[in-house]
């Protein structure tokens, strides 16, 4: 058997490969996030935002752009017959798991430097609240990468399986979004970033990470069986 | 006395309660080739499916290199090679990267694997579109690729459904030398077109709509 | 094979249930603030616990599923999570009519174990259109499987995280009401729970019983139609 860190490293590899030469997915989700921002802009009449507001705001902008990154991650191994090349590769297959959602973490951070600088622009008068901004978003980010890999996979080999992966996905991750806009709401207020139970939400957001990391690791094998 | 490479009795493959597959039996010794016919449906590409450890047998016994499939299906996934309807090759990727992949996932790395797969490119007289994506390349060329991926973990087992499909007069020929009966490889193989391969094979498997038929 | 046991269970569950609604009309006292809408607790509260039960038991036919490969235990999550479902939707009716007996309003998000309630039941939801978009049978079960264990995870996280988001408003929830339960209201309580809980297993039983016979009759239809392959006519064996 191959070990599972050069399966691994291989499917996260050709992933990142593949991407980068097509860029099918990060420019579009990182567009989307932006013109959504200008749809908020005017949906709320604001043009700055704090607090609840501007949590609310950019969560679930950046939500649902991580949802077209999500419907995209398995096409290729659906459509050009790749399950069946992993399938036979004597290889542990919850790397495959593993890869994928390294693989999403990555597009999502990618997609992030982009829209959060854009989001201050827009909306925040001061950039100060980026730096823990950025922790709570790359734990968040954990807790999406395993649910939407996990989800996706499934929903790749269904009908209407672009419907799937939001209606299934969305409710799952509402604790996830809860303890997310939960941190960013005292680092986004008007006066300077808060800390306000800033502990109590990482440390949710980290028991969600760990929890569906593990469950997708451990059910991704009856996945891939046949 | 050595163990058959392909041991099946009694095989049967349900889909939705309807048989794809029933009461196969059938053996192969190392180094022999079984060619399968029949007409659409009568499960060939579900028999070697089956014997590749991507379907799991609904009942009977399927033993391959000694493995008892599905249980210990993870012993000989290496040392299989599946050349099926699709060639399997990522489209936005090269063809020496999807090799290069390919080996990756069976462990090979470094310079031998580069070595191997510049081989195979050279002996199916792809090396110099081996650069180009998978995309860009026709029918013909992505069957080519898949033969080497096909053969480039050196399998002791190879499965093959309609190999000759897209190649022409010269990729036939080329792709011979590599999965054809002189590779010395236990081969099954799958035809629409038995006459072709009916002297080389040792046995031959007929399969009927939904079950055997006969086996010689 | 499924039919066994379901009349003695059935009795059982009327005697139950009428002793309950007794319990509750004639024995339990009338709460001073609410007056007699309060009543609809001894519903809403074991309609939720028994739902949420009934889920986590979906959860755990669905790991026995994926280790044993039997596809009844398919059947069992599938029914266990089903009736779930059409529990849950009772819990959210009684719950908004409590709602409004308590705070006069049809719904509201004051009440953290109402609200997780309703998005463990919208998780749960999803699992229909999910599961019929899988076309193939066997791995349809697989993946239906992997839900119900992702969702049985996804609960507590769930009411946690809702819990803590709302725990800077006034929490009026069953703890006030819980905390100092007389006697009476207790015992009338845990009549009804153990009343709706044997409603909850007649009805999986009542479903599993139903879906067996009709899988067999599909099955011997089928053998019945179907040409034999040589001579021999196959039955299937006798599976959920």
């Amino acid at each position: 058997m191959t070990p599972s860190r050069a399966a691994f490293a291989a499917i996260l590899a050709k992933d990142l490969r593949a991407e980068l030469r097509t860029l099918q997915s990060l420019p579009a989700m990182a567009l989307f996030a932006v013109t959504t921002f200008v749809i908020f802009r005017f949906g709320l009449d604001r043009t700055q935002l704090s607090g609840s507001l501007a949590a609310g705001v950019l969560w679930a902008t950046l939500l649902f752009a991580a949802i077209l990154g999500i419907n995209r991650l398995f096409v290729a191994e659906r459509e050009e017959g790749g399950f069946d090349a992993i399938r036979l590769a004597p290889i542990d297959r919850s790397a495959l798991f593993a890869a994928k959602a390294t693989a999403l973490v990555a597009y999502l951070v990618a997609v992030e430097l982009v829209v959060v600088p854009v989001f201050a622009l827009f909306f925040l008068d001061s950039a100060a609240p980026l730096p823990p901004l950025a922790l709570v978003l790359l734990l968040a980010d954990l807790g999406l990468a395993a649910t939407g890999t996990l989800i996706s996979s499934m929903a790749v080999n269904s009908r209407a399986r672009d419907l799937l992966t939001p209606l299934v996905l969305l409710p799952l991750v509402v604790p996830l979004s809860i303890a997310a806009t939960g941190a960013l709401e005292p680092l986004l207020a008007v006066g300077g970033p808060g800390y306000h139970r800033f502990g109590t939400w990482l440390a949710v957001l980290g028991l969600y990470d760990l929890i569906f990391l593990l469950v997708g690791y451990a059910v991704f094998d009856f996945l891939l069986e046949d | 006395m050595t163990e058959p490479a392909v041991a099946v009795a009694g095989l049967r493959r349900d889909y939705d309660e309807r048989p794809a597959l029933g009461g196969v039996d059938v053996s192969l010794r190392q180094g022999e080739s079984l060619l399968v016919v029949g007409p659409n449906g009568a499960g060939k590409t579900t028999l070697l499916r089956i014997l590749a450890t991507l379907l799991r047998p609904s009942s009977g016994e399927v033993r391959v290199l000694g493995a008892q499939l599905p249980a210990e299906a993870w012993k000989v996934r290496g040392r299989i090679g599946l050349l099926g309807h699709e060639p399997l090759l990522y489209r936005d990727l090269s063809g020496r990267e999807n090799l290069r992949f390919q080996a990756r996932l069976h462990g090979l790395r470094g310079e031998a694997a580069e070595a191997r797969i510049s081989e195979l490119l050279a002996a199916v007289e792809m090396d110099r579109r081996a650069d180009d994506r998978v995309t860009e390349l026709s029918a013909g060329m992505r069957q080519r690729l898949a033969v080497c991926r096909c053969v480039l973990h050196e399998p002791e087992l190879l499965l093959l459904d309609e190999p000759d499909s897209n190649l022409d007069a010269s990729g036939r020929a080329l792709a011979g030398e590599l999965i054809g009966s002189r590779s010395d490889r236990t081969r099954v193989l799958v035809s629409h077109d038995p006459e072709r391969y009916r002297r080389e094979a040792d046995r031959t498997l007929e399969l009927g709509p939904g079950g055997r038929v006969a086996a010689a | 094979m499924y039919g066994k046991g379901l009349r003695p269970l059935s009795i059982a569950t009327v005697a139950a249930l009428v002793a309950a609604l007794s319990l509750v009309f004639f024995y339990a006292p009338l709460d001073a603030d609410q007056g007699f809408i309060q009543k609809i607790f001894y519903l809403h509260v074991p309609l939720a616990i028994t739902a949420l039960v009934g889920f986590v038991v979906g959860g755990v036919f669905a790991i026995a599923h994926l280790r044993s490969g039997n596809s009844k235990w398919d059947a069992y999550s599938y029914v266990s999570i089903h009736m779930s479902v059409i529990f849950g939707v009772a819990v959210l009716v009684t719950g908004s009519i409590w709602a409004k007996a308590s705070w006069g309003h049809w719904w509201v998000w004051d009440e953290p174990t109402l609200v997780s309630f309703l998005i463990v039941f919208l998780m749960y939801a999803t699992y229909y259109p999910f599961r019929y978009a899988i076309e193939d049978r066997e791995r349809q079960g697989r993946y239906a499987s992997v839900f119900a264990i992702v969702a049985g995870a996804f609960v507590p996280l769930n009411f946690m995280a809702v819990r803590m988001a709302q725990s800077l408003v006034h929490p009026r929830t069953f703890g006030t009401a819980n905390g100092g339960l007389p006697g009476s209201m207790m015992l009338t309580f845990l009549v009804c729970l153990l009343a709706i809980g044997l409603l909850w297993v007649t009805l999986v039983k009542f479903e599993l019983t139903a879906k067996s016979a009709s899988g067999q009759v599909k099955r011997l239809r089928r053998a019945l139609d179907a040409p034999a392959p040589g001579g021999r006519s196959r039955v299937a064996p006798e599976v959920s």
